[in-house]
């Protein structure tokens, strides 16, 4: 058989080549804003009654100091208003750009549009908006606890699809030890130490013995089903007094609760939103400005040449895969110390993998992760809304979303999301 | 063309020597059964520890402990500590007792070492008084594992007085539990040979769940909607829809990884998720049968698999077709040209890239296949069991299927046999959950360990001291890096 490989010459040079994707991404993104321009004005104005109102609640029910009236907009105005911003907005970025703050400017056109789909869905109906942020935020926890968690062992190259696994670990243990203890802070010490454990053992599975990450983290999602459930049905159903460990309180802020809509909405929730928000600012500074931070990064983009630098590349490693798994530990204890009060069996039901997922979908940042948790239990909080409004669109659906924006977003359709390079990869010593 | 390169580099099979069969087999299974051996051991220490009996005996013996007792106690721990370092490093010891011995006698001695150990702590225990504590929890771990046994398998006397009786009625109950076991296996058979053909090309396909719903959904769809097929004709279709629908959702993760390097893991849970909440909504509205329940309606006859027996045996025809799809994906992977060029991507795609391979037809084929015959395992599940489809039926057959293929080795006859002992200790778990009181999770645990020690070999061998083989480890998945 004849061999054609013809040796062809480069016609644009590397650089050349990636400012002409960086313009294709430009008028891809640009076009997205134009067709949710475009479905914001054929999907919802054009079925609005042109005298319906919306009408938006503006407080929490708690503890608002200062009550405010509702916020009643005209529905179709108001659609056609948002939709025409994001036609107009899309077409600027399609003929001339925003250059850098392109993502930005995107953030709002999404939220452009999710607003106008809120205020088509509450045409001639009321919802409350304060709530509902609340709700987001609220939802919003575990995911961005998970995310960390899942940001800090990839940053050091270490994959840990284990998130879920060890949240649900963390939750059943935060229950048990802290009915037994009495105490909530006795739960979540005992659920961030069952993150820790289980962490250590696929830090010893994939950095001592260089097992695949994947498996190893596998091993842990279905140990801890399996050992939650016998646990569950053996102890907690026999002894419904392990089961009772009680829930934090919301504890408002002084003086921060006190602002109009945004003080109720932030500033007067329970020890765990507070632990998220400090918990993602460390873990920011941690990571990006800090030695440590730089070392860390350095293992999980390039292990050998951290090494020659003198870097422990399995210390380092351990510290950030131990770590990853006290932030989903502590995530876990969320749903029962945080949420429920109570331990029922898969209860995470599948948010350790949106964790991972919102944290690809940001990037591998913190910050980023917590955007992504944002939009991802504004979905959630919203599909279990759905009841009240007229939209045709079925609950399952909204659910979905997460997941698909997930593959878009890995796809690289809007963008290239970029792991850490040595992500997943064991590191053999020379 | 690529094999013919790939001959030129890789020098032929028939100059290596080659041990005999015996030895070759027993190396293949040595560690798969033994990673199942110590993950039922540690099962049994579950299962003894959180039993009741036990926890009370051990709470009244140690706070009636004495201080003669306590000193005891300290020596057993040492006497088990000891044991432990001698059975870890005999050559020391051996040397020390000026015994140079070769391997094998170090071998020897490991487990004489092991063994001794083993009985000095049993008879100081007893001495202790922790007797009655070790007789409860030695029949607490037989009783469930007696249980499991015979849920799954049978009771031999009772199949022997049936037998001798002659009364049909009697031989049905009797072969119940083993019809049962081969019913259960029949998911796990397809479903594991989906992830060990992933595992092939160097894939790890975790939305065996997703695209076992899938195809659950598409076969009972035709199953209810056609009608006036005859079976000849209508059990194919249903099947094939089934294939199709999940390999539909192989496909796609398949592609997303070819084309943009989408890491299939991620893609697979996302889809498996996708595919979840696509059949609540299915189930919910355009499928659901009239009533309240969210399920389907029931299929015609002309699609149910056939079945052997009268009821309650549930035997039938998918189990034979699996076999067959077995022996399929044997000859496909290791006698094809198709099944070496996906092995080869897998093994080493920059070979595989030298040799003029399509890695991307290959990784799309693989995955596509692989999603077919998971929808398999829904769609047996669908026509040959259940006859229709409810919210949530699956229960794990998918994920499952990870470790099952994992102790089959990836290999369609392994697969097999793991998926045969996965079928068993399924079926049996519902007669210890209901004889024995032990939940039927303590299953997925020993599942959860058994992938462990298979993926992670270096645990057995250190625990068993095995001498590591010549051959390479089997490449599953790679990292998320493209």
């Amino acid at each position: 058989m004849a061999t054609t490989t013809a040796v062809q010459t480069p016609r644009y040079t590397p650089a050349q080549l990636a400012a002409m994707a960086e313009r294709r991404r430009h008028r891809i993104i640009g076009t997205i804003m134009v067709l949710l321009g475009f479905a914001g004005l054929v999907l919802f104005a054009n079925n609005a009654d042109p005298a319906a109102v919306s009408t938006f609640g503006l407080n929490t029910g708690r503890t608002a100091v200062i009550r405010l009236g509702d916020l009643v907009v005209p529905t179709q105005a108001t659609v056609i208003a948002l939709s025409s911003l994001c036609l107009f907005i899309g077409g600027y970025q399609i003929i001339r750009g925003f250059g850098k703050s392109t993502n930005a400017v995107f953030g709002l056109i999404i939220l452009f549009f999710i607003a106008s789909f809120l205020v088509w869905a509450t045409g001639d109906k009321s919802i409350n908006l304060a709530a509902m942020i609340n709700s987001t935020l609220l939802r919003a926890v575990p995911l961005t606890l998970g995310a960390l968690s899942g940001v800090m062992s990839e940053r050091a190259g270490v994959v840990n699809i284990a998130i879920e696994g060890m949240m649900l670990s963390g939750a059943l243990v935060a229950t048990i030890t802290g009915s037994l203890a009495g105490s909530l802070w006795v739960g979540v010490a005992g659920a961030v130490l069952t993150g820790v454990l289980l962490s250590l053992f696929h830090a010893v599975l994939s950095i001592r013995y260089k097992v695949d990450q994947i498996i190893s983290g596998t091993v842990i999602n279905i140990f801890s089903v399996g050992i939650t459930s016998f646990i569950s049905a053996k102890f907690l159903s026999e002894f419904p007094r392990l089961n009772n460990p009680g829930i934090f309180r919301s504890e408002p802020v002084p003086l921060l609760s006190a602002i109009p809509i945004l003080g109720p909405i932030f500033f007067d929730n329970n020890f765990f939103v507070y632990a998220m928000f400090a918990l993602l600012i460390v873990v920011h500074v941690a990571l990006f400005y800090t030695r440590w931070g730089l070392r860390t990064r350095a293992v999980g983009e390039h292990p050998k040449a951290a090494d020659t630098l003198g870097i422990n590349v399995f210390r380092t490693r351990y510290t950030a895969v131990l770590l990853s798994g006290a932030l989903a530990g502590f995530a876990g204890a969320y749903f029962t110390l945080g949420s429920v009060g109570r331990f029922d069996e898969g209860m995470t039901a599948g948010r350790g993998f949106i964790a991972l997922a919102a944290m690809i979908f940001g990037n591998w940042t913190p910050f980023g992760a917590f955007g992504a948790a944002l939009i991802f239990g504004f979905a959630d909080s919203l599909q279990s809304r759905l009841a009240i409004l007229n939209v045709p669109i079925p609950s399952q659906f909204l659910l979905m979303a997460p997941y698909i924006a997930t593959m878009i977003a890995l796809a690289g359709l809007i963008g290239r999301t970029t792991p850490p390079a040595a992500d997943g990869k064991p590191y053999e010593k020379q | 063309m690529a094999e013919t390169v790939l001959k030129e580099i890789i020098p032929p099979v028939t100059e290596v020597q080659r041990a005999p069969l015996w030895r070759r087999i027993w190396e293949a299974v040595q560690l798969p059964a033994l990673a199942l051996f110590t993950a039922f051991v540690v099962g049994g220490f579950i299962i003894a520890l959180s039993d009741f009996k036990v926890l009370e005996a051990l709470a009244d013996t140690i706070s009636r402990l004495n201080p003669l007792g306590y000193a005891l106690l300290i020596l057993t721990v040492m006497v088990l500590i000891g044991g432990v370092l001698i059975s870890r490093r005999p050559e020391v010891i051996l040397r020390r007792l000026r015994f140079a011995g070769t391997g094998r006698q170090s071998r020897w001695f490991n487990i004489i070492a092991v063994l001794l150990t083993i009985a000095a702590v049993i008879v100081l225990l007893v001495v202790i008084g922790f007797g009655p504590v070790l007789a409860l929890a030695w029949s607490a771990v037989t009783g469930a594992y007696g249980a499991l046994i015979e849920g799954s398998l049978g009771n031999p006397a009772q199949i022997v007085t049936a037998l001798q009786s002659g009364d049909s009625r009697a031989i049905a109950l009797a072969f119940y539990p083993i019809s049962e076991s081969l019913v259960a296996s029949t998911p796990y058979i397809f479903a594991g040979l989906a992830v060990a053909l992933g595992f092939r090309c160097g894939l790890f396909n975790i939305g065996a769940e997703g695209q076992l719903f899938i195809g659950a959904l598409t076969s009972v769809f035709v199953g209810y909607s056609v009608t006036g097929l005859p079976a000849i004709l209508h059990i194919p279709l249903a099947l094939g829809a089934g294939a199709l629908g999940g390999a539909l959702w192989g496909f796609v993760p398949g592609f997303l990884k070819a084309r943009v390097g989408a890491h299939e893991v991620i893609n697979t849970i996302m889809m498996n998720y996708i595919a979840f909440r696509l059949s609540e909504w299915l189930l919910n509205g355009p499928m659901k049968r009239p009533g309240a329940v969210p399920v389907s309606p029931f299929i015609e006859a002309s699609a149910q698999l056939p079945r052997f027996f009268p009821d309650p045996i549930r035997f039938h025809l998918g189990f034979f077709i699996a076999l067959g799809v077995a022996v399929f994906i044997w000859w496909f992977l290791f006698k094809s040209k198709w099944g070496f060029e996906i092995r080869t991507v897998g093994a080493n795609p920059s070979a595989a890239r030298y040799a003029g391979m399509n890695i991307a037809l290959n990784i799309i084929l693989a995955m596509s296949m692989s999603g077919a015959l998971a929808g398999l395992a829904g769609a047996n599940e669908v026509l040959g069991v259940n006859y229709n489809l409810a919210n949530a039926f699956s229960s794990g057959y998918g994920f499952d299927s990870i470790a099952l293929a994992l102790l089959g080795r990836s290999h369609p006859f392994g697969v097999v046999l793991a998926a045969l002992l996965f079928g068993t200790l399924r079926s049996g778990g519902t007669r210890m959950q209901n004889v024995a009181q032990i939940p039927i999770d303590i299953i997925i645990v020993v599942q959860a360990l058994v992938i462990a020690f298979i993926a992670a070999p270096g645990i057995i061998r250190a625990i068993y001291r095995i001498v590591k083989p010549g051959e390479g480890e089997v490449v599953f998945t790679r990292g998320w890096g493209r």
